[in-house]
């Protein structure tokens, strides 16, 4: 018997039609992955099992029982838990605390402690019930949340997208529980992009391509090809990398030293390095080790910095504001769209008048018209899918906006470009077209800095690699050279002794 | 059974309408008032609503009374756009009305019409200053500025009685709080023989283009305004949250600072402690009502000078306490707040459901 069983599920919204007969059939017991690109249909499908959405059409069977899921409480008292991709805790409570919260009355917080360690030494999750959530990276924040879902002893147990934040340890750990899990009988959807993955983990992969399932594979049997072929309709392009031919230098960081500016985050220490025209360096690690303080520094949101621990082309910027660091030819573009890289209220034409001066007279007056022609050229240069240059920034999905905001920096002409987090929660189309155009504009001669937690991006744009790890900056590997292995234990700040020891040898040794 | 659904966008034609739906409930509620109240709802709408409007000194007194909440409301939409919660401009336009009556007390018999220029800056200026406190204290202190705007109202209003009960008040007034009369060459001049409406009401109109022109057109109003709508953004694109503040309670300030100038000199022709009718806080709902947009303002701030007279009327014609008016203002601003759910949400109707969360089994699967 089926554990859950979707049958022809179909979700109109005004716009699109997020799910359209859609099937999907989970045993118990099983992995099942259910891939596709960002705007497939998948986190609606994954709302309406978990009782957030309410199909329109269609019926859901649970142990071979019609069932409606009313709400998220209904799909916890049949067995159904989910973890989300961006997490639900409270930073300044402990992990014992924060799992409390979502439980119901009857628990003492002491019962809850107790039973955390537990479930966390069964299952080898190794997490600290009693620290708080602040002082903890991502990688442990998510075993919280997967540690909250299994105190509720799931029969299905939902993941999204849970590897985005994870270094490639933690990845294979993180697949360990779940093998466990599965072998327990607890069924298990993980939703992903990303084909290694799912051919390493899942047992059957529901693939789905605008609303609609278009294909139910084992993906063990699959290549990539094949599975990129069913989720885009195409398979991926090839990105074609030549060699960087680096030139003068263009961002000097020397000696940078910052504390953090709230209670979170990370004090930047000493914070050295260098990009020069015409190469892409690439800065791994895991989030929350100062890449948002790096970013703020360098864009010059965060003015505190002394001026000559940054230069630009060998002048002292640190001191300046965004404007007139973007007036010397520094544009950033930062991991945040909504609210920071656009104002979601407003239209792209208006969007364009953040970091563009074309479409502002001396006067102070705008040209309407000239801002509308930008962000119209704009959406088609970059194949950005909008309504139009009126269209409001929030209307867009994630790719798109990010197309828009990348393609908005680039069209200015940069001499640097520094891109945080470039790809983060865009489609698979999208993100091969966005780095593309990075590495496009590297050849063109402009120095790029991307700083990226998805390890594969960077090993597949940079042409030199180093690692933010608790405020501190590595030394440098040329990309060819530096492998998963090495950088993932760089990314616990652990390069000091290979550095002293064999300057890069040991990572080969350790893998 | 009644269900709220999000919109998956927020409604245009929703914002639009809302406020005609809330005026639409006001006029409801207002009906069951007059009822209650043991008077005929008819009457009593037709005081409210369509007297104000009968002959052209009617219009003009509806004039009269919207320019200071036209030129108020103007300046608090390019606050609360910035996302700076003056609430203080009662206390500005008290200020205003100072410092334009220091102005007009230095007038002789023989001093030209001219001196009604000074005494409109010199508004502007009383205002701008008693709203440059609030954006030091919070630039310097970071001290909230909803409070810090608010004390300043009541500090204005004791600055006030000190000036009319003491040195300021007329020697020949028969011990009145009150200043002179003032000089008719101080007195701002009217539009039409006979009617109190007066130039004002031209520039709280011209104030409208102007404030369309600085926030959909200057650049200067697009900094400010990303400011208030997502402040990394604005950040990210280096305008600054300092110059906003400044800009915000100054341009603010310098309005209210006006309509109490205007007022002073115009309708009530000299300082007495009656001078804080409440305009600057009726310009919130003002503000509001009219959609932050100068457009919307301009229908506003005549629909509460609507709410104004009809409660004098009420007053004078069916024995109700004048203070109708600010409940009738209460329940537009209410009915506004309520009637906005529904540009993020929409109403649909759902059969109700069974109580158990999980129905019967309907058999097995296949």
């Amino acid at each position: 018997m089926l554990r859950l069983e979707l049958i022809d599920i179909s979700k109109q919204y005004p716009a699109v039609k997020a799910n359209d007969r859609v099937h999907l059939r989970v045993e118990a017991g099983e992995i099942h992955a259910v891939l596709g690109e960002n705007g497939a249909g998948k986190s609606t499908l994954m709302k309406i099992i978990y009782g957030a959405t309410r199909p329109d059409e269609g019926e859901m069977r649970w142990d071979g029982r019609a069932v409606e899921i009313r709400n998220p409480q209904e799909a916890r008292s049949l067995g159904i838990a989910m973890v989300f991709q961006h997490f639900s805790l409270f930073d300044t409570l402990t992990a014992a605390e924060n799992v409390w919260l979502g439980l119901d009355r009857s628990w003492s917080l002491a019962d809850v402690t107790r039973r955390i360690t537990e479930v966390a030494h069964e299952y080898g999750l190794d997490v600290d019930p009693l620290r708080p959530v602040h002082t903890l990276s991502v990688g442990e924040r998510q075993r919280v949340e997967i540690v909250r879902a299994l105190l509720t002893k799931p029969r299905l147990l939902i993941l999204d997208e849970p590897t985005s934040v994870l270094t490639p340890q933690a990845v294979q750990a993180l697949f360990v529980t779940l093998r466990k899990l599965a072998a327990e009988g607890c069924s298990i959807l993980y939703i992903s992009h990303k084909l290694d993955e799912i051919r390493a983990l899942c047992h059957k992969c529901t693939v789905m391509r605008g609303g609609r399932v278009t294909g139910e594979v084992d993906p063990r049997q699959e290549s990539n090809a094949g599975l990129s072929r069913l989720m885009i309709g195409a398979e991926p392009p090839q990105l074609e990398h030549r060699p960087a031919a680096p030139g003068e230098q263009v961002l000097a960081v020397r000696g940078l030293t910052l504390a953090r500016t709230g209670a979170f985050g990370a004090d930047l220490a000493d914070v050295a390095f260098e990009v020069r025209r015409g190469e892409i360096l690439g800065i791994a690690g895991v989030s929350g080790n100062g890449q948002q303080e790096l970013m703020a520094a360098l864009s010059g949101e965060d003015g505190r910095a002394p001026p000559d621990a940054i230069h630009l082309f060998g002048r002292p910027i640190g001191g300046h504001s965004p404007r007139r660091r973007r007036a010397q030819g520094l544009h950033f573009v930062p991991e945040e769209r909504l609210g920071r890289g656009a104002v979601p209220a407003l239209s792209l034409a208006q969007n364009t008048l953040l970091t563009r001066t074309e479409a502002v007279a001396h006067s102070g007056w705008i040209r309407v018209g000239q801002a509308v022609a930008l962000a119209q050229r704009l959406i088609e240069r970059y194949n950005v899918k909008a309504a139009g240059p009126h269209a409001p920034a929030r209307s867009l999905s994630g790719g798109n906006l990010q197309k828009f905001i990348v393609g908005r920096e680039i069209d200015a002409g940069p001499k640097l470009l520094i891109v945080s987090q470039p790809t983060w929660g865009v489609d698979v189309g999208a993100a091969a077209q966005i780095r593309a155009a990075l590495i496009a504009l590297r050849d063109a001669g402009c120095a790029v800095l991307v700083v990226s937690e998805d390890l594969d991006e960077l090993f597949e744009i940079s042409d030199r690699l180093v690692v933010i790890a608790r405020g501190r900056v590595s030394p440098s590997v040329p990309a060819p050279q530096a492998t998963r292995e090495q950088v993932g234990r760089w990314m616990s700040g652990l390069w000091n002794d290979e550095a002293a020891n064999a300057g890069g040898e040991a990572a080969h040794a350790a893998a | 059974m009644l269900r709220l659904e999000p919109r998956p966008a927020p409604s245009r034609a929703m914002s639009l309408l809302s406020p005609l739906l809330a005026l639409a409930a006001t006029v409801v509620i207002g009906i069951a008032l007059f009822a209650l109240l043991g008077k005929d709802p008819a009457r009593g709408l037709a005081v409210f609503f369509v007297e104000p409007f009968r002959g052209t000194y009617a219009v003009s007194e509806l004039c009269v009374k919207a320019t200071p909440l036209m030129l108020i409301g103007l300046g608090l939409a390019v606050c609360y756009r910035a996302n700076v919660w003056n609430i203080g401009a009662e206390g500005q336009f008290v200020l205003g009305a100072i410092a334009a009556t220091w102005v007009a007390l230095r007038a002789t018999p023989d001093t030209g019409h001219w001196i009604v220029v000074p005494i409109l800056l010199a508004g502007v200026a009383g205002g701008m200053a008693w709203a440059a406190i609030v954006a030091f204290l919070r630039d310097r202190a970071n001290a909230n500025e909803i409070l810090v705007s608010l004390m300043l109202v009541y500090v204005a209003v004791q600055l006030l009685n000190y000036l009319v009960y003491g040195t300021w008040k007329d020697p020949e007034g028969y011990n009145f709080p009150q200043t002179i009369t003032f000089l008719d060459a101080t007195k701002i001049p009217r539009l039409f023989a006979g009617l109190r409406v007066n130039i004002g009401f031209v520039v709280a109109l011209l104030s409208v283009g102007a404030f369309w022109l600085y926030l959909f057109r200057a650049f200067g109003g697009f900094r400010m305004q990303v400011g208030g709508l997502a402040a990394a953004a604005a950040r990210y694109a280096g305008f600054s949250s300092r110059r906003a503040l400044w800009t915000a309670l100054l341009v603010s300030g310098g309005m209210s600072g006006l309509a109490g100038a205007l007022e002073v000199a115009g309708p009530v022709g000299q300082l007495t402690p009656y001078v804080p009718a409440g305009y600057g806080f009726a310009a919130i709902i003002v503000a509001f009502v009219g959609r932050l947009h100068p457009v919307g303002i301009l229908f506003s701030s005549l629909l509460m000078s609507l709410f104004y007279i009809g409660g004098e009327l009420a007053q004078s014609r069916l024995g109700l306490p004048k203070s109708l008016t600010g409940v009738f203002q209460g329940l537009l601003l209410f009915s506004l707040l309520a009637s906005d759910t529904l540009i993020h949400y929409r109403v649909r109707w759902r059969p109700a459901h069974p109580a158990h969360p999980i129905p019967a089994p309907k058999g097995p699967a296949a």
